[in-house]
């Protein structure tokens, strides 16, 4: 599914409305260049989640966690080398607590983290556009993808960018 | 307060990043010892390479670290009587100061991984030399360095706080008594250092290699955009990142060296503005620099000038006070031990660990 935002609060608001879809033990990667919006769309989705707390970056101590509507835990693994030391991190075992992960850079470690997920790619369009591509693995996300595409309509791409085809 | 002879050394334990640390500081002033072991140390004394995630590097390298630091302090540890013994061996060493009052380690915030590392060891010891425990919170060691290299600390004084986790602006209004003036919300001041050194190619740690390229570029030659610098005390630096990316991004042939000093000097710019009238509402003294981001030049260049023209006593610590050390968290332990005594046995580490705010 291909997504653009006109401006840093479109996506805000974007990455709220996503949040509003939220189940437990869900699992959303965030993937994108440096200033691609990632920071932006955390904040977004830590809102729609019902957390009041800055969503300040994870990358310091990797992961951190906020008290909303469902547990946010927010982490950002580009730091880590080996997908062991993500293991390590216990992630799986927070998730099973109820929370919503939100993994920065978390494209290369998707396999070890989870079998079903979101992946959220962001990437710069013109000026202060993102084109984003929503791209669901597994059963638990496409048994909601009427509703999240409905939801996600008036951000709808008409015209996706040469060979970024929408999920 | 502890009495004359009673013993005044703290061994200190810093792991909570990619730093292993050990020192030892009497009276929460006088340095006897800090060893830190940086992954470039590494290579040349211990022959390794310190991972990235550091928690089983500081396994392997705590043991040795401590040990050089109590050596070097010349401090003399005996093992206490076996449990049941009925004789006490005498006080040991001659020399009071020589002996441990207490083990404080940083127990957040950090990585969870690395912080355990420190803990565990400085419980282990202090339950071995049946000596108190003393949990400390690494910002809160940070507002202690410039001290520990000028004594004459003065309150209030208001701390700005900025390393690669942390931008913050703090009045200290004691030992141990702190308000939170304002944080970032979102990257650390640090944070984008290294970001943006990424994003130009220079290298890691971002830091060093920015102030380094800055010095042959034009602080003036982009005006990018100083965020919040009028509103209330947080920061925000994630946008000033992204003003960079874009601005390359449109101006490929741009000078590296320009944007590298006009990014620096518009980070520089809202710290120093901040901490100038955070200093003049709080009616402080002094005005006082900590974390990693204060061993930049600039940094330190404007906020020696704000200082001055300010009529405000600076405290700036040295570069190597400015990054993670255990000197900083034996003083902070000492004035901890002080306040509150030793910390329970069973407290454990708090990877988003808030500093503790004034009561």
């Amino acid at each position: 599914m291909q997504l653009l935002t006109k401006s840093a609060e479109d996506t805000r608001e974007l990455a709220g409305t996503m949040a509003g879809l939220a189940e437990p033990g869900d699992v959303v990667l965030l993937v994108g260049d440096l200033g691609s919006g990632k920071t932006t769309f955390a904040q977004g989705f830590g809102w729609g989640l019902g957390v009041r707390e800055p969503i300040t970056s994870p990358t310091f101590i990797l992961v951190r966690s906020y008290r909303g509507r469902l547990a946010l835990l927010h982490a950002d693994v580009y730091r880590l080398d080996h997908l062991q030391e993500i293991v390590d991190l216990g992630l799986p075992e927070l998730l099973d607590e109820g929370g919503v992960a939100l993994i920065e850079w978390g494209d290369v470690a998707a396999p070890v983290l989870a079998p079903e997920f979101l992946e959220v790619r962001l990437e710069h369009a013109n000026g202060d556009e993102r084109s984003i591509a929503l791209r669901p693995v597994g059963r638990r996300w496409s048994a909601r993808w009427p509703s999240i595409e409905l939801s996600l309509e008036r951000w709808r791409s008409r015209s996706p960018l040469p060979g970024e085809a929408g999920a | 307060m502890v009495e004359a002879a009673a013993p005044r050394a703290v061994l200190g334990i810093e792991t909570s990043c990619d730093e292993t640390a050990a020192a030892v500081v009497v009276g929460g002033r006088q340095v006897l010892s800090s060893v830190v072991s940086s992954q470039v140390d590494l290579h040349a004394r211990f022959g390794g390479v310190v991972p990235e995630l550091a928690g089983r590097a500081h396994v392997e390298l705590l043991s040795p670290v401590v040990a050089e630091a109590l050596v070097e302090a010349g401090m003399d540890v005996r093992p206490p009587p076996r449990r049941g013994s009925t004789v006490r061996l005498p006080p040991v060493g001659e020399d009071p100061s020589r002996n441990l009052a207490a083990v404080a380690a940083t127990v957040g915030p950090g990585l969870i991984g690395s912080l355990l590392v420190g803990v565990s060891t400085a419980k282990s010891l202090a339950l071995v030399w049946d000596v108190p425990f003393v949990a400390v919170n690494h910002l809160e060691a940070h507002l202690y360095a410039a001290s520990l290299e000028d004594p004459d600390l003065r309150f209030p004084t208001v701390v700005l706080l900025v390393s690669g986790g942390h931008t913050m602006l703090v009045v200290m209004e004691g030992h141990g008594r702190y308000r939170l003036l304002g944080q970032t919300l979102d990257d650390a001041a640090g944070e984008a250092f290294d970001k943006v050194a990424r994003f130009l190619g220079l290298g890691y740690p971002g830091g060093p290699a920015i102030d380094r390229v800055a010095m042959e570029g034009d602080p003036e030659a982009i005006d990018f955009p100083r965020a919040l610098m009028e509103g209330g005390w947080d920061f925000s630096f994630s946008g000033l990142k992204t003003a960079v990316i874009t601005y390359v991004r449109a101006h490929p042939e741009v000078s590296t060296a320009d944007v590298a000093a006009s990014f620096q000097q518009a980070v520089v710019d809202v710290l120093v503005e901040k901490a100038r009238r955070a200093a003049k509402q709080e009616r402080a003294e002094a005005l006082c620099l900590a974390g990693g981001v204060a061993a930049n030049s600039l940094l330190r260049e404007r906020f020696l000038e704000a200082c001055q023209a300010d009529g405000l006593r600076p405290f700036v610590p040295s570069r190597a006070m400015c990054t993670d050390n255990a000197a900083m968290v034996a003083a902070a332990g000492w004035w901890r031990l002080q306040l509150e005594g030793p910390s329970p046995l069973d407290t454990g580490a708090d990877p988003a660990m808030g500093l503790c705010l004034a009561g």
